[in-house]
């Protein structure tokens, strides 16, 4: 046993180390490229590839939403239900990155699938629902998120609203897998009791609404179901009476900010848990001139509308990369974080989703809201 | 071609315009730019992938038939192969990329921040003498650097010193080695090393070794890499490789040649471009580049650089959109009755070729001699009348 034992702490680090000599001299081979440039010509989903994953079936659940099948990358570690992960999608050209509940538990298939509501203006939920097709490819993280299905069962409160069901499916989906043959009722799940209080604006704009229905109809979970138009906004001092054993279950809860600020005054006030999860929902609007900061020096700069950022920041005393300042040598480019800048030439408006990390060139483009530059 | 702001009359091609007329050449010319950008989308992404997907290929594929250079078809066809891609790599690819013409498709793999190319200079200097010196300041004279790049007259503005007569030399040389004359060039090692306090400033240091570690790698991959891999064909791969190298030197410097230096192109003065209007600045990219007319594939293997005129205003538009837009283009400049300076490849070419020959000479220097030897062959008539010859 012992000798075992040192020869593999021998061939352990040996074994890296030729890996890594191996590698190196790949490098060489393919240099000023990677080997990854020339081998993501023939399989971009393989191991060690950057995470991507292709579209596999769009699947059609409201007029206005789709389900996206997807084979991820070699590398997809998995995820718990409940978890959300970002996806980057060209749309138009453009990749632009967004978060969505993944709405299956892990499945046999190894494909993950997220659902998507088209937003008014909303350029990634229209396209994926609306335009994307398999076989596109798509660039995808690691799942990710805290909202996530409790192990070992108990008394669970799922509160819901609109696409704030998705990572619930997800969860609800994993605990009660449904096949052809109707739903499959697995010993793990035994231990769930589980109450849904699902609020949209009118049900048949509501996702999964058949499938909350179904479990309901097997007695799996109940489903409290409100609908705007037809029972009026839902008041929470309703829960008590719609939830009658409120007190003695954990809620998770999922939607606008409005409804999940509401919801933990109610639960605070009564000593009871909440665990929820927002997606942002609230898109940038561009103004006039905004609050620039820059991350890395600290610094916050006021800026005006009609000077460019290279301006304000130099003015205040950043030091900015910078070259022609006409907006043609592409030398003081810089990633914005967030935020939203004009094209002082153009007036096109540049817009940033946290984490999209848009690079600008701050020579034309001026301030149109607060911007965080990552320099 | 000389300095635009010295002439006066009917010399200067542009001295009809009015201020008026230069402010409306740019905005003519910034909405024809808003018009592509209107359009610009998934049609110009698929573009760009769809020639990288097929350069890298192509150089895979030239790279593993020169496995075998031993045999001589082999040899031929994967040295053909592994210089058409490397010069589509550093044009229609690379040189692009860097200006930032794909930059709003946000994928980091394609983008003017972390694009490396296929060439002796490290991008991050390249772009910086390219993008910012010689766009901006295109075909100022003691400005932009390009005219001439330091070892050549290319104008009969700049002055001439007796170290101009090897010119024709200098430029055939340079076109041999170009990707390590472009990388001394972005090094700017004429001016650097001329004196101490320049060599060992520790920001010329750092940019040198930069420099240099790209230069060995380059090396290392196409003289000791891949000629190792090729095992008993090693010595050919290695020829191959020189060879791929050659063509795509030799062909990206007589591309680029035709950008600036060909008859009819105007050179300006320094101080002309004081207080230069956004107009003015097109004006001049009009006046100041040449293009190269052809077929298709002559265009996308000049990188589009054919459309040198259209590039230069538009530097950062994606280059599968010149050819569309050169004749709105051209109309302007029929328009307003402008010389829009174009011609064949081997005719731009020889035309460069011809001024580098006549400028390694001082000014007048071929009437004057013309003069001598008139006066020579007839010496009994001295009252000056061949100097009108």
């Amino acid at each position: 046993m012992s000798l075992t034992g040192s020869l593999l702490r021998a061939t352990g680090p040996r074994g890296s180390l030729l890996r890594d000599r191996a590698m190196r001299l790949a490098e060489r081979v393919t240099t000023p490229l990677l080997p990854a440039d020339y081998l993501d010509l023939f399989d971009p989903l393989r191991a060690g590839a950057d995470l991507r994953g292709r579209i596999v079936a769009v699947e059609p659940e409201t007029r206005d939403a789709a389900t996206i099948v997807i084979r991820p990358g070699a590398d997809w570690a998995g995820h718990r239900p409940g978890q959300y992960v970002r996806i980057g999608v060209d749309v138009d050209g453009v990749r632009l990155w967004r978060a969505y509940s993944l709405t299956h538990g892990p499945r046999p298939d190894g494909h993950i699938s997220i659902t998507v509501k088209a937003v008014p203006d909303g350029l990634v939920s229209n396209h994926l629902v609306r335009s994307s097709r398999p076989g596109t490819l798509v660039h995808l993280e690691q799942a990710a998120g805290d909202f996530v299905l409790p192990t070992g069962g108990g008394k669970l409160l799922f509160v819901t609203a609109g696409s704030g069901i998705t990572p619930v499916i997800g969860m609800l989906r994993n605990l009660f897998p449904v096949a052809d043959s109707g739903v499959v009722r697995l010993a793990r799940s035994a231990d769930y009791d589980i109450t849904v209080v699902h609020v949209a604006p009118r049900e048949p704009d509501s996702i999964f609404i058949a499938n909350l229905r179904a479990l309901d109809e097997a007695g799996l979970i109940r489903l409290v179901a409100r609908y705007s138009d037809v029972h009026g906004r839902l008041d929470l001092g309703e829960l008590d009476s719609l939830v009658p054993d409120l007190s003695e279950r954990t809620t998770f809860a999922c939607g606008p900010s409005g409804l999940l600020e509401a919801l933990e005054a109610h639960h605070a006030e009564r000593g009871l848990t909440l665990l929820t999860e927002q997606f942002r929902v609230a898109t940038i609007v561009a103004g006039e001139g905004g609050t620039v900061s820059f991350a890395k020096t600290g610094t916050t700069v006021e800026a005006d509308g009609a000077t460019p950022i290279l301006d304000a920041a130099e003015e205040a005393g950043v030091l900015m990369p910078s070259g022609c300042r006409m907006g043609i040598c592409y030398g003081c480019v810089l990633p914005m974080r967030e935020g939203a800048v004009r094209d002082l030439r153009t007036g096109e408006v540049t817009v940033a989703e946290p984490g999209d990390g848009v690079k600008i060139q701050t020579c034309i483009n001026a301030a149109a809201g607060a911007c965080d530059l990552d320099h | 071609m000389t300095v635009l702001q010295k002439k006066t009359g009917d010399d200067n091609v542009a001295a009809h315009l009015t201020p008026e007329d230069i402010e409306q050449i740019g905005v003519e010319l910034d909405a024809i730019r808003q018009s592509i950008l209107d359009q610009r989308g998934e049609r110009d992404a698929a573009y760009i992938r769809r020639v990288i997907a097929a350069q890298r290929s192509l150089e895979l594929g030239s790279r593993g038939v020169l496995l075998f250079s031993l045999f001589p078809p082999a040899w031929v066809v994967g040295t053909a192969g592994l210089a058409v891609a490397k010069i589509i790599e550093n044009m229609e690819i690379g040189h692009n990329v860097m200006h930032g013409q794909w930059d709003w498709m946000r994928d980091p793999k394609i983008h003017s921040t972390t694009w490396e190319w296929d060439n002796a200079s490290p991008s991050e200097q390249w772009k910086h003498s390219h993008n910012e010196l010689h766009h901006t300041y295109t075909n100022v004279i003691g400005k932009d650097n390009d005219l001439g790049y330091g070892i050549m007259r290319v104008d009969e503005d700049q002055r001439w010193v007796p170290f101009y007569l090897a010119q024709p030399l200098w430029n055939f040389l340079n076109a041999c080695f170009f990707e390590y004359g472009i990388a001394a060039y972005d090094l700017e090692l004429g001016k650097n090393l001329a004196s101490k306090k320049r060599r060992s400033s520790p920001e010329f240091r750092a940019r040198a070794k930069v420099t240099l570690r790209k230069i060995r790698g380059q090396m290392t991959k196409d003289y000791v890499l891949h000629p190792l891999l090729s095992g008993p064909s090693a010595l050919n791969t290695l020829g191959a490789n020189y060879v791929a190298n050659l063509v795509r030197n030799l062909w990206t410097h007589s591309v680029i040649m035709c950008g600036h230096f060909p008859d009819g192109v105007q050179t300006f003065e320094r101080r002309s471009i004081n207080g230069e209007t956004r107009g003015e600045w097109y004006l001049r990219q009009m006046l100041g580049s040449a293009n190269i007319s052809g077929s298709k594939a002559m265009h996308f293997m000049t990188g589009n650089l054919s459309h040198q005129v259209e590039h230069h205003l538009f530097p950062d538009l994606p280059s599968n959109r010149y050819a569309e837009i050169a004749p709105q283009v051209l109309a302007l400049f029929e328009k307003y009755d402008l010389p829009y300076v174009t011609g064949s490849l081997p005719r731009q070419v020889g035309s460069a070729w011809k001024k580098v020959v006549r400028l390694s000479l001082p000014n007048g220097f071929g009437a004057k001699a013309q003069a001598t030897v008139l006066q020579l062959a007839r010496p009994g008539r001295r009252d000056g009348q061949s100097a009108a010859a």
